[in-house]
């Protein structure tokens, strides 16, 4: 542990990515955030686990700021998360968002939807943009289903377009809220595959995730909520094996046994 | 003389088509006008400025509970015979007449469109625009690229029945003696005796215009939907 955190230290000192410091949200009267901590050195996977209701997608959505924070700050590559406008909208182009419905643009094809963020909010021209477009649906393995839309895709299909979409934007950081809870067990792979290959290339990510095996072959730190609070970080292998705290414990115990 | 040119000999003497071409003049200028005004409202009914949300929800509910006829007449009397709003139409008072009988209509469909288009809005679910913003759209842009396009193919149906009373509301116009359709009737009531042959012509008018309408659009709904 000790070694970790210098070595976490030496790090952040220079190339600290996403920076949240004491952030507190509520929801009515539900705390719903509390004091919140955390930094994500650049390249550093991050996986978010906890029980349902702990915070963990609001989490997620206010480092991109769909949901707003009370108190505290956030701040992405050294710039503090802009109130509204352009520049909150610039700076969300810089952070990918896979989300646990997929939410592709359904009036769309699946090029159209990987092409649209370049075309307006990048200013790419077209030409380029589908380029691009393609390469990446290819990356992700779906190179052929180009011009379908998304409904006729499988929801395994569907999450690699979505992730695909967000990188089309060049993040700098992209956030999963729980990418695999929506699919069919025998596509749950698939998707895992495309991560853990963006993981290896070095993307920062910070993902919401109960899937184990991805925590303990991609992450370098897992992070354990309950109650809107952090309760326990830890290497992966660390945290799985030997939890400290009595809420992980009873959280895992439940997990392992189903 | 065979007897149907007997009963329908009438029409000769008469501007049908002339008429018809009115209503049909009324209808669409007011349905462009009542799209754009209406999509207007629904855009600052689901904005986040509390002002416009405020403004666009008070307006359709005052507009939808006024009576058409008033709203018409108040164009004709209170526009045009008390403050002088002419539309720029001059002295000739049969084009200001018909202009603002499409402003009226305007005021009062676009509170309906606001409807079917909120009504559309709807039906396009809250990721849709959430995925739009993580991408870096603006506001405007998500709503004119991604949930506009989305609530108007699911609106295509609501708006059918909208453009539909639409042409039937044009009828009102007559109130302020635009010389459309129904103004025609009542003088073609006044004047001949075959009020059955006359009220046909003139229901049968209306079917050409409106049953297209639906048939095309119902079809065009149907052709757009968006698969989910
Ligand atoms: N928009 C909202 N309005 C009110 N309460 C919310 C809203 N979103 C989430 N919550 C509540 O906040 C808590 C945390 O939700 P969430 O962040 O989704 O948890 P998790 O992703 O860990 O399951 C839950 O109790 C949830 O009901
Ligand atoms: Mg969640």
């Amino acid at each position: 542990m000790t070694e970790l955190s210098v070595a976490k230290e030496d790090v952040a000192a220079t190339d600290e990515l996403v920076v949240l410091k004491s952030v507190n949200k509520h929801f009515g009267a539900l705390h719903v955030l509390q004091d919140i901590d955390l930094t994500i050195a650049r390249g550093e996977v991050v996986v978010v686990i906890g029980p349902s209701g702990s915070g963990k997608s609001t989490l997620c959505r206010t480092i991109n700021r769909l949901e707003t924070i009370d108190s505290g700050t956030i701040t992405i590559d050294g710039k503090p998360l802009p109130a509204e406008g352009r520049e909150l909208a610039r700076l969300r182009a810089d952070v990918g968002m896979v989300f646990q419905s997929f939410n592709l643009f359904a009036h769309k094809t699946v090029l159209e939807n990987v092409m649209l963020g370049q075309v307006k909010v990048r200013r790419t021209d077209r030409k380029q943009a589908e380029e691009k477009a393609r390469a990446l649906l290819d990356r992700v393995g779906v190179g052929t289903q180009a011009d379908k839309y998304p409904a006729q895709l499988s929801g395994g299909q569907q999450q690699r377009v979505a992730i695909a979409r967000a990188l089309a934007m060049g993040p700098k950081v992209m956030l999963f809220d729980e990418p695999t809870s929506a699919l069919d067990p025998e596509m749950i792979n698939e998707v895992l595959e495309v991560m853990q290959q963006l993981a290896r290339e070095g993307m920062t990510m910070i993902v919401v995730t109960h899937e184990m095996g991805f925590a303990r072959s991609a992450a370098n730190r897992v992070v354990f909520m309950a109650d809107g609070r952090i309760v326990e970080q830890a290497a992966p292998d660390q945290f799985f094996s030997n939890p400290r705290s009595d809420r992980a414990k009873d959280f895992l115990s439940k997990i392992l046994h189903h | 003389m065979e007897a149907r040119e007997i009963v329908f000999d009438f029409l000769g003497r008469y501007d049908v088509l002339g008429a018809f071409w009115t209503t049909v003049q009324l209808a669409l200028l007011s349905a462009v006008g009542s799209l754009i005004w209406g999509t207007l409202l629904a855009a600052m009914r689901v904005g986040p400025v509390p002002l416009m949300r405020g403004f666009a929800t008070a307006y359709v509910n005052i507009v939808r509970n006024i009576p058409l006829t008033v709203i018409i007449l108040f164009s004709s009397l209170g526009l045009y015979q008390t403050l002088r709003v002419t539309l720029g139409a001059g002295d000739k008072v049969d084009t200001a007449n018909f202009r603002l009988a499409v402003l009226g209509l305007i005021v009062y469909t676009a509170a309906f469109v606001c409807e079917a288009i909120r009504s559309g809005i709807n039906t396009v679910p809250v990721g849709q625009a959430e995925a739009a913003r993580a991408i870096g759209l603006s506001f405007t842009q998500v709503l004119r690229l991604v949930v506009l396009p989305q609530a108007f193919r699911a609106a295509v149906g609501p708006l059918a029945n909208v453009l539909i009373a639409l042409t039937k509301n044009t009828t009102v116009a007559a109130a302020i003696g635009v010389g459309e359709a129904a103004l025609l009737m009542k003088e073609m009531v006044e004047n001949e005796a075959q009020l059955l042959a006359i009220s046909a012509v003139i229901a049968f008018g209306f079917c050409c215009l409106t049953l297209p309408t639906g048939l095309l659009l119902g079809w065009l709904g149907k052709k757009v939907a968006v698969r989910r």
